[in-house]
Formats: structure tokens, sequence, C-alpha cells
């Protein structure tokens, strides 16, 4: 078995781990401010390190490509409060046409 | 249940008509959220993940932001235990909603762990806009079974056509993934603390990316928030406040929604 697949495994049955851990624990934990902290902010500096790794990192090289220009049409459609789905296809359609042009 | 004589509307006890509104609004927020596992599916596979392991993670893993971190990281050139890692990170927010909904939903058995696998923004979200017992269970298992169905539905149809990608980037695959990311953060930004957050997560990744090996830089970010999170809080004297965790997760569908309509 490949390494890729032992590792969908076991983040899959990780995962299903988690959310069945917080149905077992005392409910006080939630009264630790820090952990309730934690656990929300978590979430935010990942997407926002998977935002900025994804639109700029090649490798281990900081690019500046058609991505960033993608990112910035997805940025102002969620300001417009558009769907996620047009703001993928947006930000898709964005960087081929960019790509298709000879730029990035 | 629907031998139940109608009720009247008032009192809140889970009349018919509210928990048939609730059950409706599962379904909406499942098709809605689903029609994106295509985008998941597609860049899954366009990554170099096979048609199968895309739908283990759809059906197992069943979280959407872990999912694509996990595809994020391995599309990147991370290692696999770099993507697991990162997923890993991303599912703690739903040991909180654990936390917060077992009150609500007191099973054991098949339907306990059927409770733990249905547990994601979208049902905690739903259940927590009820406004009674009924009101939270009913949609925590209607947004939880739909998301569930439509998620598993739509990533399949999107890593069959994923397969026939030869060059992701020639489709903007990898900017699809980076707005995907944006798209799913951006409704978590609504304090000038998370802004904080993620602004110094992104340049702390983008710093460390020529240094560490691909995947790393991204777990080096994530550092800032257990520091933040562990420092003693200056702008939130209450310590309930962090409590509204499950109120974030309503906003978190709420772009959606009104997309929709």
């Amino acid at each position: 078995m490949s390494m890729l697949w032992i590792a969908v495994i076991a983040a899959s049955v990780l995962s299903f781990g988690q959310k069945w851990l917080g149905y077992q624990a005392p409910p006080d934990i939630l009264e630790r401010p820090r952990i309730a902290r934690v656990t929300t902010l978590l979430p935010i500096a990942l997407l926002g390190a998977l935002v900025a790794t994804q639109t700029a990192a090649s490798g281990a090289e900081i690019v500046l490509d058609a991505r960033l220009a993608a990112v910035g049409v997805g940025a102002v459609l969620l300001l417009l409060r558009a769907p996620f789905l047009v703001v993928v296809i947006a930000a898709a359609v964005t960087a081929a046409g960019l790509r298709a042009l000879g730029w990035g | 249940m629907t031998t139940a004589p109608p009720a009247a509307d008032q009192g809140g006890r889970g009349s018919p008509g509210r928990l048939r509104t609730v059950r409706r609004t599962g379904f909406s927020i499942g098709l809605a959220t689903g029609l994106y596992g295509i985008s998941f599916g597609a860049l899954a596979t366009a990554s170099g993940l096979h048609v199968w392991q895309a739908m283990v993670l759809s059906a197992v893993m069943f979280t959407g932001g872990s999912q694509f971190a996990f595809i994020g990281v391995v599309g990147g050139g991370g290692s696999a235990l770099g993507a697991a890692l990162a997923s890993v990170l991303l599912g703690l927010r739903n040991t909180l909603y654990g936390l917060i909904l077992a009150p609500s939903l007191p099973h054991r058995g098949v339907k306990g762990i059927l409770r733990a696998h249905l547990t994601i923004d979208e049902s905690a979200a739903l259940a927590a806009s009820g406004t009674d017992t009924a009101e939270k269970r009913t949609g925590f298992w209607a947004a939880g079974l739909w998301v569930f169905v439509f998620w598993n539905l739509f990533s399949l149809v999107g890593a069959l056509a994923g397969q026939y990608v030869a060059d992701p980037r020639a489709w903007g695959l990898d900017a699809a993934a980076a707005a995907a990311f944006l798209a799913l953060l951006w409704p978590r930004l609504r304090s000038g603390d998370a802004v904080v957050i993620a602004v110094a997560a992104a340049f702390i990744a983008l710093l460390t990316t020529p240094v560490l090996p691909p995947g790393l830089p991204v777990l080096a970010a994530a550092l800032v928030a257990v520091v933040a999170g562990l420092l003693p809080s200056r702008h939130h004297p209450v310590p309930a406040a962090s409590s509204r965790d499950g109120e974030g997760a309503t906003t978190a569908r709420n772009p959606e929604q009104e997309g929709e309509r």
C-alpha cells in the first residue's frame, strides 16, 4: 500500500475520531476559554496559510503569477457575496485565461 | 411524526410547520454545499489522488476544509504525512462542535456513531440556529444527511472529470484551490483578531516556504493560532466569548444561502 493511501485512510479515521471525541468529553472543557480559543483560531490560521502558499508558493520558491490575479478576482466576488462555486470557477477561468494569453 | 395533529404555531416547541422549514433549509444547505464537492473531486484527482482516494476522503473524512487541506498539501508537492497533519489540525473544530451539540443529541449505538460522523460546519450551524431541542435535532440531521448525500455524489462527478485534466495549471485549477481556501476563510474573518491571525499565518507560511519542506510552512503558521489562543486575551475579558463558536459556524454558511435566493 502506498504512503498516500495510508495517509488518506489514517487521516480519515482520525477525522471520525475527532468528531466522536467531542461527544465523549466532559462538557466543562468548554468552560476553559483557552481551549475554545485555540480551536476557533486554528482553522483561521491554517486557511490563511493555505491561501498564501496555494497562491504564491511553487515548490520552495515564491512565484507571483496568474494565481495572484485569480485570487484577487475571487476576493472581489466574495466581497460581492458571490456563492462558493462561482468564486472557485471565476478564479480558475481567470488563471486559465491569463495563461492562454501567455502571462503567468 | 407526520401523524401528529396540526399544532398551533405559537409556543415554539418545534411545531410541525417550523420543523418542516428547518428540514427544507437542511436540504438547501446540503445541495449548495454538495455542489462544491465537484471542485473538491476535480482538484483531488488533478492533484494526483486516485478516484477512490478522493472518495474515501469524502465518505470517511467527510469534512470539507480538511479534505481541501489534504489535497492542497499533496498537490503542492508536500508529503503524505504533512497532508494528514494539516487535515487533522483543521478537523479539531469538529471536536468542539461535538462538545456543543452533545446535550441536544444524546444518542448511543448506531445513531451515536452517525451523529459523530455527520458533525461538520453545516450541521453544527443549523443545529445552533434552532430555538429548541426539537429544532436543533431536526436541523442537525437534515443538514448532516443531505450534505453527506450531495457531497459524495458531486465529489464522484468531480473526481471522474478531474482524471481527464492533463495539465491542471492550464485549466487554472491551482488558482481554483487558492480561491477555495479564501472562500472557506472569508466567513470566519468577522473580527479584527481573526484578520490579524489569518494575515500573520499567511506571512509566516510564505517566509518559511523557502526553508521548510513543502507542507510544513502551513503547519508552522498554525502555531500562530496556538500562541495567540494561549496568550491571555485582552480584547475579550468575558471568557464566555469563546463559546460563540457555534454561531461562527452559522454565519459560515450564510453567503451560500444568500447566493441561492
